[in-house]
């Protein structure tokens, strides 16, 4: 399995298994690769490929920049050449141990790879013909690379030859010197990248001087170069690059680069060219030529040697690029692979890019420039060469999107979220419900604590299935409920093991041993299994429901019904604009969309009304009324429930009484002159009547200024922007008052769930709102200066898809582990009054709950560490239930096998979700460094402990992770870490409570939007345009992009885009027609447009929440916004872009590791 | 001169006023001598068919502590246009309208025909009538329906443009807005919270805009009546709508579980109905209209838990002092009774229900505004329904027989001081120098407020006499009192009745038979009544009585005629004879025997007690009998066991009940059906007679009586059996002469025994 994880994991970032490969083979011995992982390593090897293709280029550089500067990364990609090569030749599947399986796996792949590259010399086209080679095939074909080796170094060195040739590969290749400079050549790509500063103590210097704040990654980053320079920059220089490489690479690199390949995807595209690495000596040569053509290619003096290879690289060699991931610089030589991989590494050190970033967006820049003058020009980090999300998304979608993915298997590590695939239960939980961070745990916690990796599960347990997959089943136990573990309580599920000729069974959790209950025997079969094991879902599948018995409900008592409430404030601001009528109008026809429970024929759920502004009036729907009658109640201080009957009904037999209140609803309120809400009193009033109707609800509140009227629960405008920044700034974050807290409680104890849309012209305090919303997992809804032509499509489907979703009611749910480990920290939007049970009022399918696993106990890897969920919830038409998942993950004792079975995505939601709610309660630069800190702290301890030794100033990223920086950069640059001037408190705190409850698809494309090339798309069929990354450098003025993140969408528009296409799609003849404050396409026949609307809509449905459309027109106002989401640049308020921050990353890392 | 019989009589027909004493000893000593108090029952509106309203304001004394009006009893110069105050003899010139005033051009108010005399005033704006119905809505369906229906009847009774209003009540209190169009709309408030005025009003919306208030600066005391309260709106305006709404009154619906008693918000209830008019109309007429089916089990004013386990007190638990809630109900009450006093409004209490429904708690919402207190058992009777419909009846002139807002004031003499007053009214707190430092009732004052009056409602009001003894008379001086009673007129007219009269002060010594032949029995009796009623409500039931006794005895020993120790020599003379008969019925009445009584029924009896006229007064301490026989017209007969004979039928007149009882022998003829033949028509006219008389009682009086058809052997013959002097017992019954009457099972003493009794004490000269 692990091989095949690996594997997997290999492929995409294949070149950086190379790394791995490498490592294991020195750290491993190339124990734990046995045939296999080799094979698998070639796959590896496979991807290598892909990325050597850009990496070519880069390994050029590295190369070059090897010998100029750190040269590192040269002599990574080198070593990753070599790598693969003595994985294919010696050891590459033993050495690559774990990890070499998957290098092992990438090298065969690499080496159709590595021919594709030749061939494919396409930028683009490199990412595909990367993904196909990162997988297992790169690594094979590697391992015939590896073959070639020697050859490959030769032509690598040629390929340096030529790379010279462009210049923006240089760039690139820049990218992969520093990168690759950082891996072997150290001193010289590392100069490129740090190299310059560090080449120059005072650069170094003024470095951190400059960059401190905002810097403080680059300064960092330049004041680590500096070490590394130092390191590689004096070796790199002159003797360096020479000897060291040499010598280093090729003892090291062997190991080692095989390892950087494992490290980012640039390594691993490096690594390619290890292949030809193998030999050290070519390595050497490579270098050497690298550096000779670096110097000459690269502007820059330090990375010069890198760059002028990238160029060469890239220009001859898009093949190569592409194994970098970056372009695919086509240079068809398949030789320069080799090199090229080894550049890729090197690109991946290098963070070329921070440094020409730097002198612009950093201040340091200045000092920058100063000392890196003579670098600095030079060495930009190709974009290219880094890691890209893209390319990893491709990868995993081409290569895991056909196959089903079937969860018999221990500890698999699934399919990207982003990735299309069908689901297999066979004993483990959908990742539909659960993902891991990991899917394969330290045995103890001082390896847990070593990596730093936290542990934990995104789980969605109400989640929403594609129809092609079954529902879990309804598994009644009788009378007595659920079989269950005497001591730990776990329920009955597939890890159960039934002793005694199945009379007795020991919990696979706490290993005691409980009666089976007469009713419930059954006969083994001679392998231990039950006969029943098929027929029965416990037994056999990963997810599946128990019906409740009387035990498991509220004062011992089957609940009713639940209700939903329909609170509409009916002050001046949400009669005037028109929201009332609106939303009276809307109800009328939603009401007969409840939710029902599987084929009942109507919805058990009943109805209730209530309007308010600072008091409150009920409504008396009744059906045997002729009219409804409207209740007032004033008393705000003092919530009751003025009606019992009559209040919730069914909709069908009060369909015209309530059908007359929604009419009259308006017209009543036409008039009013009353600006002043309340808030509280209307959460209490729906808590009261669910109350008195004993059972448990959803509130839909519809709410439009902040609750300022006296009643309890008033509050203040505090909004202070002054705050930001500042230590206090955290108060902006939590509630005004604890009366919301203490509301939040009272509505869970009863089920009272609550969503909010609000209507905001100005500061309503979100936080503060919010609270009940998010402790009671209900969902907010923000339409700031709502508008009925603009927001009204949108306010409509976001009601609409609340109310028709899923949703359970009064859900209490526990965590159970295996012993050692224990589920320590939650994340999302529930209320925990102990420190084991979330508890719910409502849970709908869309929420998610993260959960942080800690170690009590060692694991043992035999018996792996079991998850079991169990969600106990009263269904839509109010049956009690426990839905229960199951998931069994592997345990090892090796550090690498914990970093090949990494998600990297599931990280991300852990991580955003750890940070956000840190923002609470420290300020935000505390929260950023500490983020910043624990990956660097997770990337070093691969470094150290997994990746091949080579030079310090080479940046290894492991496979898994190699998109962790950027993902992480996206974070750190999100609006609640980062905010820039334009973003209010308010949004800041919806963005927190939204992202809180995000599953990972969520915040995956919510922290890097996903960007469409409209007008790439295939008018023919109904895929997706291929995505491309976000950053302004994409973008081409004649051409028309989608955006969109979850939240919005953007349609930007380029200046030069033909007059046709605009036709086309907005009716408008030319550029300058297009109006902005479109909040949809115009349906036009044609087409172009049929096609875009078709695209838009099909985003709209994957995503929970209904996004807002804009139209961006280049060079327009409105461009700044869109802007804010190209997260790969700079961003205005201060972000990093990814080249800069990714430099930071490795000087922190290396401080870390020296 | 006339009998003082005829005297008395004209002076009740006129002034509405009877005294106890009719001459009036001349000092205080003598005055307390004389036992029973000078006093008087005033009803101040007395309907007075040949009295017609004079258009002008009153002429009063110019003394600014006097302000006495000018009547027929003062000295008037003709020429020099003056007139003498005949309270602090002030002299007071005449305002320039009566420049033409002489002995021939009298205005009204100096005829001697005219000591009472009525003045319509253009005083303030004129509001309509206000009618608030607080309806109860934890009823059985049976009585709901009843009751809506006698709510929506009683909209066409009420005059066009008097505003109604609507609060229903169960578990909650709501307030229902009239004037919506569709939606019917209304405030909802919790039953368990008591609201400040203020805070009621906020939460109704009738809080004025937040008139731009100035810090510091007070808001202007009135800057104009809410008229437009959405509550409250003019009966022709809206009683479609309204009709509409009380038809679609529903149950309270919350559920009540078994044993427990639905949850009723009464206190809140009346707390809101009384906010909601203290902030739109104070001091304008108003009637909150309380009809409740049951006790108040929660809020302020709860009365009793809602557990069904746990009884409404008893006298029993009063006398053990095991009443819980009670005493802070009645500071509830009480508290609400004072605040819609001070507004002048009131507040009636219609309370059906077979069980107690807290009038105990609730009276003295009813007694200290005037307003009035039904009780019965079921909303679907037709004691409820018709007596609501009574509330609307109109008087001789076509008006409603309710008037507001009264106060009355009480001017006297130098010789008298006021001491109290006992009725429907509240003190107004009015110093003065004819006010008496010693209380009998509401004392303290020379002003009271009576909130809501009728032509019947009765005051009774106490004088001591202050003229010392050694400061004698000048012969033939009079005293003189003047009731000046404001009020505000059902047609929203302000109106001021004035009556004064004059009595001739006497030496007790010297003229002692003037005084006694002066006294009126009936007066005193009801007098003396009320002053033990009153003393009831605060003091133990037995010291009562003792009291009573004493009085009774300290009155025979000073004006019987007997000889010392010998109680065969007592006589009383005829003025007297019937009191200490007043007294034995009085002891026995409801009004201070609680026995059998719930505290809710007691002080049911005491409301109307002390409230109704003498007659009234009268047939409620001692009740009256009328046989019917062959043996000639009807006849009143002695309230006597001896009375109950076989061949006769009874009709029982006792203020609350009517009881017709069938003697043996009648009731064995009507079971045979001989009013059916026709030969016997003369038998079935007999049967008719009582029925008539009684239906001619039932029309007339509020509330109605309780209608009692039974005959000898039945149930509900103890009505009558009860009632009379038990002459004859399981004791007693063969020594007296066969075939005379019907015994009662009873050990409590008859009149013959209280009598030797009183006669031994009175005689005796040891006390």
């Amino acid at each position: 399995m692990s091989v095949n994880q690996q594997a997997h994991t290999g492929p995409p970032y294949g070149q950086a298994q190379p790394g791995y490969q490498g490592y294991q083979q020195p750290g491993y011995g190339g124990q734990p690769l046995p045939g296999i992982p080799h094979s698998q390593y070639g796959a590896y090897n496979g991807p290598m490929p892909g990325y050597q293709q850009p990496v070519p280029p880069q390994g050029y550089f590295p190369s070059l920049g090897f010998p100029s500067k750190g040269s590192p990364v040269s002599l990574n990609s080198d070593t990753s050449s070599l790598a693969p090569n003595f994985i294919g030749l010696l050891r590459a599947p033993p050495t690559s141990g774990a990890p070499p399986p998957a290098s092992g796996a990438s090298l065969p792949s690499g080496h159709p790879v590595y021919s594709q590259f030749g061939q494919g010399d396409v930028q683009n086209g490199i990412p595909a013909s990367a993904a196909q080679m990162h997988r297992p095939p790169a690594s094979q074909p590697f391992l015939p690379g590896s073959a070639p080796t020697p050859v490959s170094q030769t032509s690598t060195f040629q390929q340096y030859g030529p790379p010279p040739g462009s210049a923006q590969q240089l760039s690139n290749q820049m990218a992969g010197m520093t990168i690759g400079s950082t891996s072997t050549p150290a001193p010289p790509p590392a100069g490129l990248g740090y190299g310059p500063p560090t080449s120059v103590p005072p650069v170094s210097g003024s470095f951190s001087a400059t960059g401190s704040g905002l810097y403080t990654p680059y300064t960092s980053g330049q004041g680590p170069p500096p070490t590394s320079v130092s390191q590689g920059l004096p070796l790199a220089q002159p003797p360096f690059s020479g000897q060291p490489i040499s010598t280093q690479r090729l003892p090291t690199q062997v190991p080692g680069f095989a390892p950087p390949p494992s490290s980012t995807g640039i390594g691993p595209s490096s690594y390619p060219p290890t292949t030809g690495a193998p030999r050290p000596s070519p390595m050497q040569g490579p270098p050497l030529p690298g550096q000779t053509v670096a110097g000459p290619p690269t502007s820059q003096p330090n990375h010069v040697s890198s760059p002028p290879p990238p160029s060469t690289m890239s220009g001859p060699h898009p093949g190569p690029s592409p194994m970098a991931g970056l372009h695919g610089p086509p240079p068809p030589t398949h030789p320069p692979q080799p090199g090229y991989q080894m550049q890729q590494n090197g690109s991946f050190g290098q963070a070329r890019g921070p440094q020409p970033n730097y002198g612009g967006a950093y201040p340091g820049t200045p000092n920058y420039g100063s000392q890196p003058g003579p670098p600095p020009p030079p060495k930009r980090l190709d974009p290219d060469s880094i890691p890209s999300p893209i390319q990893v998304i491709e990868d995993d979608r081409s290569n895991r999107g056909s196959e089903p993915f079937v969860t018999g298997v221990r500890g698999q590590v699934p399919p990207l979220v982003t990735t299309n695939f069908l689901v297999k239960d066979q004993g483990n939980a959908s990742p539909r419900y659960i993902r891991c961070t990991s899917y394969n745990i330290p045995c103890t916690s001082d390896m847990a604590k070593q990596s730093q990796v936290p542990l934990a599960a995104v789980i969605k347990p109400l989640a929403t299935l594609p129809p092609e997959e079954t529902l879990p089943y309804l598994v009644d136990h009788g009378e007595s409920g659920p079989v269950r573990c005497n001591r730990c309580k776990a329920y009955m599920c597939p890890f159960m093991q039934f002793i005694e000729g199945g009379r007795r069974f020991q919990c696979c959790f706490c290993s005691c041993v409980t009666e089976v209950p007469p009713h419930y025997f059954q006969h083994l079969d001679h392998t231990g299994k039950r006969v029943d094991f098929y027929d029965r879902p416990e037994l056999s599948l990963g997810s599946y429901e128990f019906l409740a018995t009387v035990d498991y409900c509220k004062n011992n008592k089957f609940p009713s019904p639940p209700a939903f409430i329909f609170m509409i404030d009916v002050s001046y601001n949400a009669v005037k604009s028109g929201l009332v009528r609106l939303i009276c109008e809307e109800l009328k026809s939603l009401l007969d969309y409840l939710p029902r429970e599987g084929n009942m024929e109507e919805s058990a759920i009943r109805v209730g009304f209530v309007t308010y502004n600072k008091v409150l009036h009920f409504y008396n729907v009744k059906s045997s009324l002729a009219q409804p009658q409207m209740m007032v109640v004033s008393d705000v201080a003092d919530m009751f429930v003025p009606l019992l009957d009559g209040f919730l009904v069914n909709v069908n037999e009060s369909r015209t009484v309530i059908a007359s209140l929604l009419d009259q609803i308006p017209e009543m309120f036409a008039d009013t002159r009353e600006t002043e809400t309340v808030f509280a009193p209307v959460i209490q009033a729906g808590l009261e009547a669910l109350k008195a109707a004993e059972c448990a609800g959803k509130l839909f509140i519809f709410h439009t200024s902040l609750p300022i009227a006296e009643a309890p629960g008033k509050l203040k405008n505090r909004d202070d922007k002054k705050l930001i920044n500042t230590d206090k700034e955290k108060t902006l974050f939590q509630p005004q008052t604890s009366f919301y807290n203490n509301l939040a409680k009272d509505c869970v104890a009863q089920g009272c769930c609550v969503d909010l849309f609000i209507f905001p012209n100005q500061y309503l305090d979100v936080a503060t709102l919010g609270v009940v919303t998010y402790q009671t997992g209900g969902s907010i809804y923000k339409y700031a200066y709502f508008q009925l032509e603009t927001d009204q499509d949108r306010f409509l489907n976001d009601l609409r898809r609340d109310v028709q979703k899923e949703v359970g009611f009064d859900a209490v749910m526990r965590v159970r582990t295996s012993t050692g480990i224990r589920a320590t920290d939650f994340f999302g939007a529930f209320y925990m009054s102990n420190t084991t049970d979330v508890e719910m009022a409502g849970l709908d399918c869309d929420k998610t709950i993260t959960v942080e696993f800690k170690h009590d106990d060692k694991l043992s890897e035999d018996s792996g560490a079991l998850l079991q969920c169990a969600l106990l919830y009263t269904s839509c038409a109010g049956q009690r239930r426990l839905r229960i998942h199951n998931l069994s993950l592997n345990c090892c004792t090796q550090l690498a096998d914990l970093y090949r079975n990494c998600e990297t995505d599931t990280l991300i939601n852990y991580l955003a979700k750890y940070a956000y709610r840190g923002v609470l309660n420290s300020p935000v630069k505390t929260v950023r460094d500490a983020l910043i800190n624990q990956c660097a702290q997770i990337l070093a301890c691969y470094r150290k402990n997994c990746a091949s030794p080579s030079s310090a100033g080479q940046l290894i990223l492991p496979e898994c992770m190699k998109l962790l920086p950027v993902y992480l950069n996206c974070v750190l640059k999100s609006d609640v870490l980062q905010p820039g001037p334009e973003v209010t408190t308010d949004d800041r705190a919806y963005i927190r409570q939204l992202v809180t409850s995000m599953d990972v698809a969520e915040t995956n494309v919510f922290f890097y939007p996903r960007l469409l090339p409209l007008t790439k798309a295939d008018v023919d069929n109904d895929s997706l345009p291929a995505a491309i990354r976000n950053s302004e450098e994409r973008l081409s003025k004649g051409d028309i992009y989608l955006l969109e993140n979850g939240l919005n969408i953007f349609v930007w528009v380029g200046v030069n885009v033909q007059q046709g296409l605009i036709q086309n799609l907005f009716g408008v003849s030319s550029f300058s027609q297009i109006s902005n404050t479109l909040s949809t396409l115009p349906v036009l026949e044609n087409p172009f447009s049929k096609k875009v609307r078709s695209v838009v809509d099909m985003l709209q449905v994957q995503r929970s929440r209904y996004m807002k459309l804009i139209i961006v027109k280049q060079e327009d106002k409105l461009e700044m916004l869109f802007k804010h989401f190209l997260v790969e640049d700079k961003s205005l308020s201060g972000g990093a872009s990814y080249v800069d921050f990714l430099c930071h990353m490795h000087k922190e890392i290396r401080q870390l590791l020296s | 001169m006339a009998t003082y019989l005829e005297f008395i009589q004209q002076n009740e027909e006129r002034d509405g006023v009877r005294f106890s004493w009719n001459v009036w000893p001349s000092s205080r000593l003598e005055a307390t001598r004389m036992v029973v108090p000078l006093a008087c029952l005033l009803t101040p509106l007395k309907e007075r068919l040949d009295l017609p309203p004079v258009q002008y304001e009153p002429v009063l004394c110019s003394r600014p502590t006097c302000k006495a009006v000018l009547n027929p009893l003062c000295q008037v110069d003709y020429r020099a246009k003056l007139w003498a105050c005949n309270f602090c003899f002030q002299r007071n010139q005449f305002p320039p309208a009566y420049a033409g005033i002489s002995e021939l051009n009298q205005p009204a108010e100096l005829m001697p025909q005219f000591s009472t005399i009525e003045y319509i005033v253009q005083r303030g704006p004129q509001t309509p009538l206000i009618f608030l119905y607080v309806v109860d809505t934890c009823l059985e369906e049976d009585d709901l329906q009843a009751l809506k229906e006698s709510l929506q009847m009683s909209l066409s009774l009420l005059p066009a443009d008097a505003l109604v209003g609507l609060i229903t009540f169960g578990r909650m209190v709501q307030v229902h807005e009239l004037s919506s169009e569709g939606i019917s709309k209304s405030y909802v408030f919790r039953g368990t919270k008591d609201l400040t005025a203020k805070q009621i009003q906020d939460m109704l919306g009738l809080s004025r805009p937040a008139v731009p208030m100035q810090q510091g600066r007070p808001l202007q005391p009135h800057e104009q009546p809410v008229i437009s309260s959405r509550f409250l709106q003019p009966v022709h305006k809206i009683d479609m709508n309204l009709t509409d709404l009380l038809g679609e009154l529903q149950r309270d619906p919350w559920p009540v579980m078994q044993g427990k008693r639905p949850l009723r918000s009464t206190g809140v209830a009346l707390s809101i109905a009384v906010g909601l008019l203290e902030g739109t109309f104070p001091n304008t007429g108003a009637r909150i209209m309380l009809f409740t089916g049951g006790p108040p089990t929660q809020g302020p004013g709860m009365v009793v838990g809602d557990e069904l386990k746990t009884p409404i007190r008893s006298w029993h638990d009063i006398e053990k002092d095991n009443t819980r809630l009670m005493k802070k109900a009645t500071k509830h009450y009480e508290t609400l009774a004072n605040r819609t006093a001070a507004n002048g409004h009131c507040i009636d209490i219609y309370a059906c229900a077979l069980d107690q429904t807290g009038l105990l708690e609730m009276k003295c919402c009813a007694n200290l505004t005037g307003g009035h207190m039904v009780m019965g058992d079921s909303f679907n009777t037709s004691l409820f329904k018709q007596t609501f419909q009574r509330v609307f009846n109109k008087g001789f002139n076509g008006e409603f027989r309710m008037a507001f807002g009264a106060s009355l004031e009480v001017k006297t003499s130098r010789e008298l001081k006021i001491a109290g007053a006992i009725g429907p009214c509240i003190s107004l707190n009015a110093k003065g120098p004819c006010v008496s430092e010693n209380e009998l009732g509401i004392g303290g004052t020379s002003q009271w407020k009576i909130c809501s009056l009728d032509p019947s409602t009765t005051l009774a009001i106490y004088f001591e006499v202050v003229n010392q003894h050694n400061a004698p008379i000048p012969q033939g001086g009079r005293g003189v009192v003047q009731f000046v009673t404001q009020y505000q007129h059902s047609s929203m007219q302000k109106r001021i009745r004035v009556t004064t009269i004059a009595r001739n002060w006497a030496d007790a010594q010297s003229q002692l038979q003037h005084i006694e032949a002066a006294f009126d029995q009936e007066a005193a009796a009801v007098l003396m009544a009320r002053l033990g009623v009153y003393r009831a409500e605060s003091e133990e039931g037995p010291d009562v009585l003792r009291w009573l006794d004493r009085q009774l005895i300290r009155l025979c020993q000073k004006f019987g005629q007997y000889n010392k120790d010998d109680p065969n020599s007592f006589r009383l003379s005829e003025s007297f004879s019937l009191y200490p008969q007043f007294m034995f019925h009085l002891r026995r009445s409801p009004f201070l025997q609680v026995f059998n009584n719930s505290p809710d029924e007691s002080s049911y009896y005491r409301h109307h007690f002390a409230r109704q006229d003498l007659t009234q007064s009268l047939i409620m301490i001692q009740p009256i009998l009328y046989a019917y026989s062959f043996c000639g017209p009807p006849e009143p007969v002695l309230l006597d066991s001896s009375s109950i004979l076989p061949d006769r039928i009874l009709l029982m007149d006792t203020f609350f009940q009517i009881v017709i009882y069938l003697g043996e022998t009648i009731a064995q003829w009507q079971k045979a059906g001989y009013q059916d033949m026709p030969e016997y028509e003369n038998f079935k006219h007999l049967l008719q007679a009582p029925l008539d008389d009684a239906q001619e009682i039932l029309q007339t009086r509020f509330p109605m009586p309780r209608y009692i058809n039974t005959e000898h052997g039945g149930s509900q013959a103890r009505f009558l059996l009860s009632k009379v002097n038990p002459s004859q017992t399981h004791n007693n019954l063969y020594a007296w002469g066969q075939e005379s009457g019907a015994p009662i099972l009873t050990d409590d003493v008859s009149l013959q025994v209280f009598m030797d009794h009183l006669k031994k004490l009175a005689v005796s000269s040891a006390s």
